[in-house]
């Protein structure tokens, strides 16, 4: 007889889907599961009921690194003062076309 | 090691910056620091919000074997799908909070965890289930595009999918009852039957009037909820009231009035005894539904273990 | 018996397949192992369902008596269904469940894949459509059986029992109704014996893999398609069609 302390709601996994072909993988949100197989049957059953989606990719949330909170200032910030990035920055004279 | 007045000094400026956030309307995040309070609401709520939809299945499951027609039957095979999969979204919420969902589910068995009362109340004429998404989801979905709004990021978002597809929920609801009070003299004392039984269920799911509510007061301070449990009510109240006369359906309120001056309804009081005796667990179905759910657990264990175990042995 | 019965009477096979085995699903309902498991069992039941609908509201108009998908579902009597005895089996456990599903879809995806070229366009089309939904069927039911089967002791012991109280109801799903003769030659209807092999091989690939004893050849019960079910038809019905009986000038 098995124990009733026992975890057996599966492990969890992140799950990302493509609306259609080309474009991005968008996270949606989570499910449980015991394998790869059933995450993404799992993931088309719970995240693709009404046509949002062509394509699923699936991750153990464990396996997910993150950054944290506490440091989006020094990984963020700095790339604001950095107009020269963009495209917009360089203006040219009338007539000129890039 | 680590002075205790330097670990408060650091909690109050972690605690200011949220509060920051929280007044400029920011997302709070599943990694951020959070208050204690804070998480250990938002948990409640979640929690409970989950187990509702969960629970929310069984009195509609009790009439998919019997729906009249292979359409009607359809509508409530996706409505009930539906469901379950809110509860899966709302768990998943929960769990960037740090509790598992053994956990939860262990919690709802015992007791310690909630679910909307509303689910307590019996299914029994088939006009039940146009009642069910008329009024119970028309009165969550008042409460829901509230929600959508709140501070915590995994909620407001689990919410936004939710508001979408309760949207058909409702009208599919209200549709059914549009067909039972069109359809024969049977049907339509089934429709006033199912109103008179899920109208008050319905309104007592706005919770208490909110000078009585500690929670809804913790709840707005941290800004999960933004509006009070009794201007939500009265949204619903004003919103429903018309559409049930539009198709010919009474309100069971004798002293239901409308306010030329305010331009609102106004209802008796809500009979708050019945309300805390089935939060309590009196309710009609409290015991029946919480053994189903232990049962259909209990039994799946089996299952789960034999999934995870080839997992183990397959490598995958 | 005209083609045009031959016709009916075959769509009506095909749509109470679906039908009862989608209400034999639909008591899952909030009873599922897990919640996932809740949303897939609920998926094949909507997909069968459509299927169902499809397939009746086909055999209605081809009767012409004005008979539509609802009257089909809910104002025939036992002995009018044309379903296999196998989709009429009570759900049992979980292993029941997915025995009875994965034998069924095993079928049905042979079935599909050829009644998709059926000379009548819109068997065809139904077909076309519903093998997408059965390849998923299969593979859903296929996972099942490998997880429960090669899982823990005790749900290798379920499904072996499982397989045992089910094999018996396999042969009929190669048994063709003296009715289809006419709508084979014409390539209408699918010859059933000749999904026998091909069947055999996806459920001989699956128990393969789990080492799963193939069952003797046995004696089958047979008779569903010709109107002759079990005991459990006539509680399912009075259950699924209580409340159009109970009110017949009802519209709902």
């Amino acid at each position: 007889m098995s124990d009733k302390n026992k975890d057996t709601q599966w492990p969890l996994w992140e799950v990302f889907v493509q609306t259609k072909t080309g474009a991005s993988y968008t996270h949606s949100g989570s499910v449980h599961a015991p394998d790869k197989e059933m995450a993404l049957q799992i993931a088309r059953d719970v995240y693709t009921r009404r046509s949002e989606g062509r394509s699923i990719w699936v991750v153990p949330s464990e396996d997910i690194a993150a950054t944290q909170p506490k440091d989006a200032e020094s990984l963020f910030d700095p790339a604001d003062d950095k107009p020269y990035r963009l495209p917009t920055y360089y203006r040219f004279p009338k007539g000129i076309t890039m | 090691m680590e002075n205790v007045k330097d670990v408060e000094t650091e909690d109050l400026v972690l605690l200011s910056i949220f509060e920051k956030r929280l007044n400029n309307d920011e997302k709070i995040e599943p990694k951020e620091w959070m208050p204690d309070h804070y998480r250990k609401q938002l948990m409640r709520m979640i929690s409970l919000h989950a187990h509702s939809e969960v629970i929310g299945m069984q009195p509609e499951g009790n009439w998919v074997t019997r729906a009249p027609s292979l359409a009607r039957k359809a509508i409530l095979l996706a409505k009930i799908q539906d469901e379950g999969g809110h509860g899966l979204y709302l768990y998943g919420a929960a769990e960037t909070l740090g509790i598992g969902r053994k956990e939860m589910i262990d919690q709802l068995h015992s007791g310690k965890a909630k679910y909307s009362s509303v689910f307590n109340y019996p299914t029994l004429n088939w006009a039940d289930i146009g009642a069910i998404g008329w009024l119970v989801d028309g009165a969550a979905i008042v409460n829901q595009t509230m929600l959508a709004k709140g501070s915590y990021g995994p909620y407001s978002r689990a919410m936004i999918r939710i508001c979408k597809e309760e949207g058909f929920h409702n009208r599919q609801g209200y549709d059914l009852m549009i067909t039972m009070m069109r359809g024969t003299k049977e049907q339509q004392e089934m429709a006033q039957d199912a109103m008179n039984r899920w109208w008050w269920p319905a309104l007592m799911m706005f919770g208490p009037h909110d000078k009585n509510s500690f929670n809804s007061r913790e709840l707005m301070k941290y800004k999960v909820k933004t509006e009070s449990n009794d201007d939500l009510r009265q949204q619903f109240i004003d919103r429903t009231i018309p559409q049930a006369e539009k198709i010919g359906l009474k309100i069971p309120d004798p002293n239901l009035k409308f306010n030329e001056k305010t331009g609102h309804y106004e209802i008796s009081e809500i009979n708050w005894e019945e309300f805390y005796n089935v939060v309590k667990g009196n309710g009609p179905c409290n015991r029946e539904r919480i053994q189903n759910h232990i049962k259909a657990h209990e039994e799946g264990q089996w299952v789960r273990e034999a999934a995870l175990v080839y997992a183990e042995k397959n490598g995958i | 018996m005209s083609k045009k019965d031959a016709l009916f009477n075959y769509c009506l096979r095909l749509g109470d397949n679906s039908l009862i085995l989608s209400q034999r699903l639909s008591e899952w309902c909030g009873h599922a192992p897990i919640l996932e498991e809740d949303l897939a069992l609920t998926n094949i039941a909507l997909d069968l369902i459509g299927q169902a609908r499809e397939f009746l509201t086909y055999a209605g108009d081809i009767e012409g008596k004005g008979r539509t998908e609802d009257t089909l579902a809910y104002h025939r009597d036992a002995k009018d269904f044309r379903n296999l005895l196998l989709v009429e089996q009570p759900n049992g456990n979980f292993a029941h469940t997915t025995v009875r599903q994965f034998f069924f879809s095993a079928y049905a995806f042979h079935l599909y894949s050829a009644l998709k070229a059926s000379k009548d366009e819109n068997i065809g089309a139904f077909a076309a459509k519903s093998l997408k939904e059965v390849t998923y069927h299969l593979r859903h039911s296929s996972e099942w059986m490998l997880r429960l089967g090669d899982g823990t002791e005790e749900s290798r012991k379920h499904i072996l029992t499982a397989i045992d109280d089910l094999w018996m109801y396999t042969g009929e799903l190669f048994e063709n109704s003296e009715l289809d003769e006419a709508l084979i030659n014409e390539g209408i209807a699918v010859d059933a014996s000749v999904l026998h092999e091909l069947w055999n091989e996806t459920v001989q690939g699956i128990f393969h893999r789990i080492n799963l004893p193939l069952p003797q050849e046995g004696y089958m019960l047979k008779g569903g398609i010709k109107g002759v079910h079990t005991e459990h038809l006539g509680h399912l019905l009075a259950e699924m069609q209580f409340l159009p009986r109970a009110y017949p000038d009802a519209k709902w």
